[in-house]
């Protein structure tokens, strides 16, 4: 009960944006929460979002972490686009639903694994060595669909981003699992705190006996897995695999959802719920503005004021000034009550 | 010898920080034409005191004189300009610029509105033959060794300033020649009429440079006296405070266990840290292990637990060799250390008193073995209660504890993980007088149990209190090892100056 009290409390502001955005959204656009079946699936704008947003949310639950062990993984847009690339040939090369599946994700780990190196046994600073995939492979990625759009067929492989199980749809049903998932191991194990240990201080997080070494490594590994999930669902969605726009700026908008979900850049702390709401809000400010009609030319304006809104209500100023206010009235009430007595 | 008037007056000046007064009621005084230097070991209050003088700090209390006026410096810029310049350890200049950019950054010559790069480099050149130094000033600053930009940066302190030089530790990372010419420097500068504050943690070059001596122990002075009137052990005495509380016990304890070692260190050391050294470490005893500040002390406690692994030697227990690569080998090999700097090194701040206790033991554990979280609970109440750890409740981020505490939690840690050789470095350091005398408690008490003990501490006092051993460590080398009678502060100071002693 208090357990989940605490979850609440952490994610309370998150919970709140989220709900002024939507309620900003329907009332520009009345129709919003309406919900509809057809084809055994459900459809609406509220299912769109939720649809929409698995790809950054998939990345979100990555980027939490390894923000939290003070890093940050600029490659995962690039990895989305190596393991759409790498599912796409690998699908029409026939050899299969599973062994394509395998052949993607074990795709995301080997790039995670690159960046754990680097990061961890040779010490280049997270930003650096990640930006070298970044970079890099977006490259990989044309070499493996020689240039053009690998398209597909495959209606199993087609499933994971057009498809729906139980009504829903099966990207939103990928990245509630994973992020469950990954809750559940990193908080019913020690990982949690550990990689929270880390992320505050690693010289006394190694001196306490912490392998950080290997637990950086898995973090990024981590992070790499999640970027491929979200690059084999980019891929089916469109029945191809574009080299050069899958993923593009992507990892721009997952940092942004781990921040919006208040981790810290400094490391630390984390919630990947937290997170996955901010990716959440994200999408749903995406989705809002293109329902309201705005000249599309307005939508990265519109998008950073209302993201920069989000922040400055979290920056550690506003918080402390509300805080301030609170113990204020909090003290005076406790005065009148002493008083009353 | 000086003036009268005095360049820089300071008395009484007060500083504290929550749950520590760094600095209580010291008078400090500066002529012009004098080298002066500020000795103490860590935490005694130097830099605390420099920076109260140079605005770096406001300072809480006292009163600060220049040249008989008095000064209030918001800040180290305004400091500067009322002529009080300072030189670190670290030379805070910028490398990737040229010498003359870096001589006159901030009050560039201009012509026309623009820099004038000739003028710079000229007068820059200018400035730097008064320090006998011909060199392209255009270059670089990295270019040139750590000697040359030391002195580029009194250069430029002195062109800025003009009236108090302070030089916190400007020698650390010269060599014998480089600190020859830094010194021509200081005594020319000294013909000059400047006032020179002086920090450093060699005594021969504070034999030899000096004119007068400040020593500060715990934020307390401790004395001023002319450097003819003082020699080295004496010094060394003031610097560890042995007269202050002369109500201790005499010598060490003489109690030691008997029967085989339980860990064996033969040949044990690390290349530029620490020189081979042997060691037995039994069961229910305390070693103490006695230096100055850099001597070797803080690099043993490193090198045993793995922190720095050894490159030579070996290490056995009970005859089967015992592997210490890193801290989780030390501690799957029943070790603990709690080290010098709990900041950067021992506390995760952020995380609660209960993680921070948790930590070392789930790390044994490893991931995939949580601790349940009733029995995290219960572990950190214990300690609390046990250790009397003062924090409103476990869940309270450590960072947010006095000094004494965040000990008593770094000590909860290790315990925690029951460990049966405990390295403890400082553990008494920058914490309360309470706090203090409950650690030397607890000390005793592990080592009645059976726990064997490694405690580095400048309080001689202390050691001679809980120690069966004294290991002294001088220049990295362990030079002597006391045993129970012979545990005395005298005998500690002899064996910390001996060798310097002969020197002079």
């Amino acid at each position: 009960m208090t357990a989940a009290k605490a979850i609440l409390r952490r994610v309370a502001p998150q919970l709140l944006t989220l709900a002024a955005v939507l309620g900003l959204i329907a009332l520009v656009h009345p129709g919003f929460f309406d919900v509809s079946i057809a084809n055994g699936r459900l459809y609406g704008s509220a299912i769109d979002i939720l649809n929409r947003g698995a790809p950054v949310a998939l990345l979100a639950i990555g980027m939490t972490l390894v923000i939290a062990t003070r890093g940050i993984d600029l490659s995962v847009g690039a990895v989305m686009a190596i393991s759409g690339a790498v599912a796409a040939a690998a699908i029409t090369s026939g050899i299969g639903l599973v062994p394509t599946l395998a052949l993607a994700l074990v795709t995301g780990i080997a790039c995670g694994l690159w960046n754990g190196l680097l990061v961890a046994v040779l010490g280049i600073q997270p930003i650096v060595a990640t930006l070298i995939l970044m970079v890099a492979g977006r490259g990989i990625a044309q070499l493996i669909t020689e240039g053009a759009i690998l398209t597909f067929n495959h209606k199993g492989l087609i499933f994971f981003g057009s498809g729906a199980f139980l009504g829903i749809p099966m990207p939103v049903l990928i990245w509630l699992a994973a992020g469950l998932l990954v809750t559940l191991v990193v908080r019913r194990s020690a990982l949690g705190m550990l990689i929270e240990a880390i992320g505050v201080n690693l010289r006394a997080s190694t001196l306490a006996g912490i392998n950080a070494r290997v637990l950086l490594i898995a973090v990024y590994m981590t992070s790499g897995l999640c970027a491929a999930l979200a690059g084999v669902i980019a891929a089916a969605d469109i029945k191809g695999a574009d080299a050069n726009n899958a993923g593009l700026w992507l990892e721009l908008d997952a940092i942004l959802a781990v921040v919006v979900g208040g981790t810290s850049l400094l490391g630390g702390r984390f919630s990947i719920i937290a997170s996955l709401i901010g990716a959440m809000i994200i999408q749903a400010v995406n989705t809002g503005i293109l329902l309201s009609g705005f000249p599309p030319e307005f939508n990265l304006i519109i998008k950073a004021a209302i993201i920069l809104v989000i922040l400055v209500l979290q920056s550690p100023t506003v918080r402390t000034t509300l805080a301030f206010f609170r113990r204020d009235k909090a003290s005076a009430e406790a005065k009148a009550e002493t008083v009353i007595q | 010898m000086p003036e009268n008037r005095p360049l820089l007056h300071a008395t009484a000046v007060t500083k504290t920080f929550p749950g520590t007064v760094a600095l209580d009621g010291v008078d400090f005084t500066l002529h012009s034409g004098e080298v002066h230097a500020l000795l103490g070991e860590n935490g005694a209050g130097k830099s605390t005191l420099i920076k109260c003088l140079t605005g770096a700090y406001r300072r809480d209390g006292g009163e600060i004189l220049l040249d008989g006026r008095p000064i209030d410096p918001r800040d180290t810029l305004e400091a500067q300009t009322l002529g009080i310049g300072t030189v670190y350890q670290e030379v805070n200049l910028l490398p990737n610029l040229s010498v003359a950019e870096n001589l006159c950054l901030g009050h560039q010559p201009t012509r026309f509105g623009m820099i004038s790069s000739r003028a710079m480099s000229r007068s820059a050149r200018q400035t730097l033959a008064q320090y006998g130094l011909e060199i392209d000033v255009t270059r670089n600053l990295d270019t040139y060794s750590v000697a040359v930009q030391q002195v580029v940066a009194i250069a430029r302190a002195v062109s800025l300033s003009g009236k108090v030089l302070i030089l916190d530790e400007p020698t650390a990372s010269l060599d014998a020649l480089e600190v020859r010419m830094l010194f021509d420097v200081v005594r020319a500068l000294k013909e000059r009429g400047l006032g020179i504050v002086f920090i450093s943690h060699f005594l021969d070059q504070v034999f030899e440079i000096s004119d007068r001596i400040t020593v500060l122990r715990n934020g307390k002075l401790v004395g001023t006296q002319a450097i003819a009137e003082i020699d080295r052990t004496r010094l060394v005495n003031l610097m560890l405070g042995r007269e202050l509380e002369q109500e201790t016990r005499e010598s060490g304890r003489t109690d030691r266990p008997e029967g085989e070692a339980m860990i064996r260190f033969r040949d044990f050391g690390r290349g530029g840290r620490i020189a081979p050294f042997d060691l037995d470490i039994h069961a229910g005893e305390v070693v103490g292990v006695a230096g100055l500040l850099g001597s070797g002390r803080t690099e043993t406690a490193e090198t045993l637990f793995g922190v720095t692994p050894h490159d030579s030697g070996a290490a056995s227990d009970a005859g089967k060799p015992l592997h210490l690569g890193s801290p989780r080998d030390a501690i799957a090999g029943g070790f603990g250390f709690c080290p010098e700097d709990r900041k950067s090194d021992g506390i995760i701040g952020d995380l609660s008193v209960r993680e921070n206790i948790v930590l070392a033991l789930q790390a044994r554990r490893g991931w995939t073995k949580p601790v349940p979280a009733r029995e995290q609970a219960a572990m950190a109440d214990e300690f609390i209660r046990r250790l009397d750890i003062r924090t409103p409740d476990a869940e309270k981020p450590v960072g947010l504890l006095s000094g004494g505490n965040q000990q008593k939690v770094m000590l909860a840690r290790w315990l925690a993980t029951n460990p049966r050789f405990l390295i403890l470095d400082e553990p008494t350091r920058g914490i309360d007088v309470g706090a203090h005398a409950e650690i030397i408690r607890l000390i005793e008490e592990l080592c009645a149990r059976g726990m064997a003990l490694l405690v580095i501490s400048s309080e001689l006092d202390e050691l001679v209190a809980y120690s069966h051993r004294v290991i002294v460590v001088r220049d990295r080398h362990h030079v002597a090892e006391l045993v129970g009678a012979e545990i005395t502060t005298n005998n500690m100071v002899a064996a910390i100056a001996a060798d310097r002693e002969a020197a002079l």
